[in-house]
């Protein structure tokens, strides 16, 4: 009796699914002078007379009338808003500069946030796909809440873009083998940490000249993929790596771990980790006895206001992605990096607090061509196959405001230029954020 | 309770299994204790591990955290003492003090005063976070405690629980989730100053000091004073105290507000110690404070304030004079660990904490 009960329910949910499926976009959609074969092939460029036929992902169905739905998932709220609010914004000037995709307003619907941990990463990625609506997302700020987001997003058949996730996990070791939290429909315009990890390796060992350095992360997929990429690298250079350890998240009292770190004698410390830990560890670093006169050296998740405006973070190094965007420009929108620095201060009244909106402005640049170039319309209504998307996306190429943009195999988009940064005036922090010493182009 | 016929006729019960593998429980803690230390001893022979200085630097911080968690562990130890109940609100008395220290340091510091007038500046500070956490604990007195008077022990328990979410999720909404910083101390502070041929850390010995003298007017305040001998009375016996002539909701006000200010003394230690401050501040300190309270023998004064100082030592120290031995990679990680294991292991070698003896309360529970 049970069998024959589980049996109807699948029999039940198979129908629903072909429903489902139909309601999309299906097979017995009304054929169109202007609706493609097969747009996975074709990327919606059709021969006229032909049938629309939705590729194994899906279509996306906009009404007409409708808009497009994307998302934007950033951290912005907490301590790592810093970094993740101007994600946000730099999709929504990306929004009002392109305009009209294939005729329709695009909406970002309420900003969601990912808490920049896994389990607030998850949480907005079942909002987002709760909504078949949705095409793509724009985000998610930290790795660790992308880990968790994007096995829902690209279950669903969704695109998404991160602009400043850097860990290798979910994307590639840079030599054809997949990280371990690849998902189809990955991609990211900010930098892999593998690049990172070395420019920071050969900053401490052949710019500094030092031989022994330790390195702390929080077991966070970000913190934790660069610390090891450094260590990877400055062990390849011949350097030492005497301690290599981690704080917990909400540890506030780091006299312990940076007394064993102090047992080793470094001449450098490397913590890619987030405010509030990383600012505790240099409050706390001058108290600690054989670790005063170790350079400390963070990365682009501390480069953020209210991290360098910390009076200890004077003289501490920056790695993070190069954003001396110099007279580039969106070759898509027309829009300079300066033009763009200007409206966001014009729109926002201040200076973008995190380094990544350059990056957040290309990726939704990025998805909204991709977007055009595969919408299809057929009497009135718009389909944007999901695959035909993904597919679109891994052929984008564009100049954007951080470089040059081309997609590899696994999703690794943007320019892998790394700088190093020196804040030499937490009372104006602006001078450090420019305030180059190293570079790195792979 | 014990029945009448039972006291007449003591009988030595026959040692079970579970004695057995207690016993055991309590030979293999101290054995994995001294092997873990042997090995520590041995990596330190042979020039690895941590140096002198660096033992003494882990030593003091212990002893300056965990004089902090003393200080929140006397709120704790007391409200128990008097009402029998564990007031886990008390996490967030202290932090109130220590945000709304925050506020007036900032101004202090934004028009220039904090960097010409510290000493004054940091009693400001001080003087303001001891009022906002006296005035949140008596508050929640007020308005959640004291209608549950006569109501069975769990009930202001579970309480206080949904009393702490409810001011950490206030100070969330009212001054937002990220992490307030205080402006630096001051120079002279921050360098080590020679004490007893040890070269400490200003801050860290100001903290120690001020823990240290702050326990001593307690004390005073306790045994000297008449609201102190009113609290004892209380703390014995509400009713037959009431009978005396003493005011005992009075009491039990002056029991929150003493504790709110020494949370508030707290407060400001923290800030000392860590600069930093946020809504979800007091929920791990209060935990541990409420651990070295239990270490200490819940409801002893003294026993609160040295079951701080033994936490503290504990989860700076062990990680490296214990795990490390053990060559296990990241110790510092583990500290909690350490601080609820030492927990455990006390309370299965002393169950009423380490001073612990009578207790008024436990008999009324």
């Amino acid at each position: 009796m049970r069998r024959v009960g589980l049996v109807s329910l699948c029999l039940f949910l198979v129908a629903v699914g072909c429903g489902e499926d139909q309601m999309q976009a299906g097979p017995d959609d009304p054929p169109s002078a202007t609706s493609a074969v097969d747009p996975v092939e074709n990327g919606g460029a059709a021969p006229e007379g032909s049938e629309f036929v939705p590729g194994p992902l899906g279509a996306v169905e906009v009404a007409p009338g409708e808009e497009i739905q994307i998302r934007s998932v950033n951290s912005i709220t907490g301590d790592v808003a810093s970094l993740g609010t101007p994600n946000q914004r730099g999709v929504e000037l990306a929004l009002d500069d392109y305009g009209p995709v294939a005729g329709r307003a695009v909406s970002m619907g309420t900003p969601l946030d990912d808490l920049c941990s896994p389990d607030g990463g998850q949480a907005a990625a079942q909002t987002v796909v709760a909504d078949p609506a949705v095409v793509g997302v724009i985000g998610t700020t930290c790795s660790a809440a992308a880990v968790a987001a994007a096995p829902l997003i690209s279950n669903a058949g969704m695109v998404m873009i991160a602009p400043s996730n850097t860990s290798p996990a979910l994307t590639s070791d840079l030599a054809g083998t997949q990280g371990s939290a690849y998902q189809p429909g990955y991609y990211r315009t900010s930098h892999n940490d593998l690049f990172q990890g070395r420019a920071v390796a050969l900053f401490v060992r052949n710019h500094l000249g030092f031989e022994r350095a330790a390195a702390i992360h929080d077991g966070d997929p970000y913190t934790q993929g660069l610390t090891e990429a450094f260590r990877a690298a400055f062990e390849e250079l011949g350097g030492e790596i005497t301690t290599f350890t981690a704080v917990n998240k909400g540890d506030t009292d780091m006299i312990a771990v940076l007394t064993e770190v102090a047992a080793g004698g470094p001449q450098a410390l490397f913590f890619p980790i987030f405010m509030p830990e990383g600012g505790f560890i240099v409050q706390q670093v001058g108290g600690v006895a054989g670790l005063e006169d170790a350079t400390l050296i963070v990365s682009a998740a501390l480069l953020v206001d209210n991290f360098m405006e910390l009076s200890e973070s004077e003289g501490v190094y920056i790695s993070g992605p190069d954003l001396r965007f110099g007279s580039n420009r969106n070759s898509i929108t027309g829009r300079t990096a300066e033009g763009l620095l200007a409206e966001y201060v014009a729109s926002y009244g201040e200076e973008p607090s995190g380094g990544y909106w350059g990056h957040a402005y290309d990726a939704t640049v990025m998805l909204l061509s991709a977007i055009d170039r595969v919408a299809v319309e057929v009497e009135g209504t718009l389909y944007i196959d999901r695959m035909a998307l993904r597919n679109e996306m891994d052929r984008s190429s564009l100049d954007g405001i951080i470089g040059p943009i081309s997609c590899d195999e696994y999703g690794d988009c943007g320019s892998q230029r790394i700088t190093v940064l020196y804040n030499t005036d937490p009372r104006n922090i602006e001078i450090g954020k420019n305030n180059v010493v190293f570079d790195f182009a792979p | 309770m014990t029945s009448a016929a039972a006291t007449r006729l003591p009988r030595r019960r026959r040692p079970g299994w579970v004695d057995s593998f207690l016993l055991a429980v309590r030979i293999a803690a101290i054995v994995l204790l001294i092997w873990g230390i042997a090995g520590t001893v041995v990596k330190g022979i042979n020039g690895e591990g941590p140096t002198g200085e660096a033992w003494r630097d882990l030593v003091v911080a212990g002893i300056a955290q965990g004089a902090m968690y003393g200080l929140i562990a006397l709120g704790y130890s007391m409200v128990y003492g008097v009402l029998g109940f564990i007031n886990f609100a008390h996490g967030e008395v202290f932090m109130s003090g220590g945000m709304v220290g925050f506020f007036v340091a900032n101004y202090l510091w934004d028009i220039r005063f904090w960097d010409t007038n510290f000493v004054l500046s940091i009693l400001l500070v001080l003087a303001s976070s001891i009022l906002a956490s006296t005035l949140v604990a008596v508050i929640v007195e007020r308005v959640a405690y004291r209608p549950l008077r006569d109501a069975p022990r769990l009930i202001p328990l579970i309480t206080s629980i949904g009393i702490s979410f409810f001011l950490q999720y206030t100070f969330a909404g009212l001054f937002g989730v990220a992490v307030k910083n205080y402006p630096p101390p001051p120079d002279y502070l921050r360098a080590r100053i020679g004490f007893l041929d040890l070269e400490i850390e200003g801050t860290k010995l100001a903290v120690i000091v001020v823990a240290v003298v702050t326990m001593v007017a307690l004390y005073l305040f306790v045994e000297k004073t008449r609201t102190g001998r009113s609290i004892r009375a209380v703390a014995e016996d509400k009713e037959i105290a009431a009978l005396m002539g003493i005011n005992v909701d009075r009491t039990i006000v002056a029991t929150f507000a003493v504790g709110g200010a020494m949370a508030g003394v707290a407060g400001t230690l923290w800030a000392l110690l860590f600069r930093g401050v946020s809504f979800i501040t007091g929920f791990l300190p209060g935990i541990k404070a409420f651990t070295a309270a239990v270490l200490g023998g819940i409801g002893n004064l003294g026993g609160a304030m040295a079951g701080g100082v033994l936490l503290g030592l504990f989860e700076g120290v062990g990680p490296q004079l214990v795990l490390a031995g053990f060559g296990i990679p990241g110790v510092s990680q583990l500290k909690d660990v350490v601080a609820f294991t030492a927990l455990v292991l006390v309370l299965i070698f002393k169950p009423s904490g380490l001073f612990g003896e009578r207790l008024a309360a436990e008999d009324r529970a």
